[in-house]
């Protein structure tokens, strides 16, 4: 699906020329452009993986998207709405996995699951029996009642997922979750998220800098140029891995060397 | 051994040096310089069965919450003010650093000429003295609240009341405690001067009342009492804090 032949009614996701700059905060006259004029859809249930280079923006279209920040120019759509602008309209829509675990130290497992149906403002024992029935899910039965700091890296990574998928969302959006993990822990857990959101029919944004993590959680791959623009759409489903590897691997050194020429 | 062993024991023997050396030099001072040890136990102890003596303390305890909950209060609405708008900052902050600057001395003379009662006069030289170190130990609580968990907590778009119970304040209860840990400490020291120039009951007043009497085993028992009371409101705000903060981890090696 490209940016121009979609129906924007029917995307799940809709980044419409999307520019966002950010004032640097030394010298407040100047700004740095970290998104230039990013236009991409997906579609409901797609499994979209975002590849990019460290500092390419894919953090920033993140935050866009999570309605964090605001953009400067053009319009960013999700389930239709504005993320920033109809914010609390995304309640339970929208949940995020991000790169650090980000679980509250001073609640213990099941707490940390809880947090969204919680804010949801679902009754004790319902969120209890949610949160429980995805900690089982995620092999974390038995440790409902550990203390963050008494978890590893990847059961810590396991409860954030619990957290995200409890409340239900139609739309997960992921950023790089897994790249802290070691390679075995971080393959499982992505063999698990795939197997979530397929079953559960799930949109899914993924945000890596992995080829490999793309071509595994993607249906599509986007890759992204620094300032965020697509360098390049590949299709996975059906596509020889091999082929769109060097592909992607070609978009992202020819224009990582356009844009450490363009800083020169 | 363990650490709490080891802090006990070595603070029994200092506790018991001091207490040694005070005897013995009461051997080779007159009982108005030093007076021996259990004399200075036997008045302590009589504060404790005398009815009016024990109001005179409790007098004390009630000044002391009193002044420091209302200081706690208004510290609270000015750190969340200050940290929440950066215009409200730039207004406060100066201020709340000027009024720290004041000397509690300073205080007392201007409660005196502003209010007419004994409570008024001391509950506002408590605030006075206290309210800065408050608003800013919360601040700085505040402040240190974790951009990350803040991004997390706001991405399942939380109601303000629900950030504030679900993330602000397990943030700033380790700060509150301190901050209450640190004035207690200093509300006991103002809360005597307070007392010494104004009041007709409490610690202060007795110790007024000793020094009258040149009687200085009454003014270290009487010194003890507050002491103790302030030992003793820790322990409770320690307890507290270990049950809050039972989730923090615990390094096997210290430092």
């Amino acid at each position: 699906m490209s940016g121009q032949d979609a129906n924007p009614a029917a995307a799940a996701i809709d980044f419409r020329d999307v520019v966002k700059r950010f004032l640097r905060q030394d010298r407040r006259e100047e700004s740095f452009l970290a998104v230039d004029r990013l236009s991409f859809e997906v579609a409901p249930g797609e499994m979209v993986a975002v590849l990019g280079r460290t500092g390419c923006g894919k953090s920033t279209m993140f935050n866009l998207l999570a309605g964090l920040i605001e953009p400067t120019e053009g319009a960013v759509r999700v389930l239709g709405h504005d993320p920033f602008r109809e914010f609390d309209w995304f309640r339970a829509k929208m949940a995020v996995v991000f790169q650090n675990d980000r679980l509250m130290p001073w609640r213990t497992a099941i707490e940390n699951v809880e947090l969204g149906l919680e804010l949801l403002g679902k009754g004790e024992k319902e969120r209890r029996a949610i949160a429980l029935g995805w900690l089982e899910r995620l092999g974390l039965k038995g440790h409902e009642d550990d203390y963050p700091h008494a978890l590893s890296g990847g059961m810590r990574q396991r409860v954030s997922l619990a957290r995200a998928f409890a409340v239900n969302p139609e739309i997960l959006l992921c950023d790089e979750p897994f790249s802290a993990l070691d390679e075995l822990t971080g393959q499982r857990l992505r063999e698990e998220y795939t197997q979530l959101v397929r079953e559960n029919g799930k949109t899914s944004i993924f945000v890596t800098h992995s080829i490999n993590e793309a071509l595994q959680l993607g249906e599509r791959i986007l890759v992204f140029h620094r300032p965020a623009r697509i360098a390049l759409e590949a299709r996975v489903a059906g596509g020889d891995r091999d082929t769109i590897r060097r592909r992607v691997l070609a978009a992202m050194e020819v224009r990582e060397a356009v844009a450490e020429q363009t800083d020169r | 051994m363990n650490r709490w062993y080891t802090l006990r024991t070595e603070t029994l023997i200092g506790l018991g040096g001091v207490v040694l050396a005070w005897q013995i030099a009461s051997y080779f001072f007159p009982p108005y310089l030093f007076p021996p040890v259990p004399a200075i136990a036997q008045k302590f102890l009589a504060i404790f069965v005398d009815p009016e003596s024990l109001a005179n303390s409790g007098a004390t305890a009630a000044r002391i919450f009193a002044g420091l909950t209302v200081s706690f209060l208004l510290g609270v609405v000015l750190a969340f003010l200050m940290g929440r708008s950066e215009r409200s900052y730039r207004y406060v902050y100066p201020l709340l650093n000027f009024v720290q600057g004041i000397p509690a001395l300073s205080w007392v003379v201007i409660a005196i000429i502003w209010f007419k009662g004994t409570e008024p006069r001391i509950l506002f030289i408590m605030v006075a003295t206290t309210v800065a170190a408050f608003s800013f130990q919360i601040l700085d609580a505040y402040r240190s609240m974790s951009k990350d968990l803040f991004e997390m907590t706001l991405s399942f778009r939380p109601s303000r009341r629900d950030l504030i119970r679900t993330l602000i304040l397990p943030t700033v209860v380790p700060g509150m405690l301190t901050a209450w840990k640190v004035n207690l400490g200093n509300a006991a020291r103002v809360v005597v001067v307070a007392e010494l120039v104004g009041a007709t009951g409490g610690i202060g007043y007795q110790l007024l009342l000793q020094q009258q009497l040149f009687d200085m085993a009454g003014a270290l028992a009487w010194t003890l009492v507050l002491v103790v009371f302030v030992l003793i409101v820790q322990q409770v705000i320690a307890r507290i804090e270990s049950w809050l903060l039972a989730y923090r981890p615990t390094a096997e090696r210290s430092a």
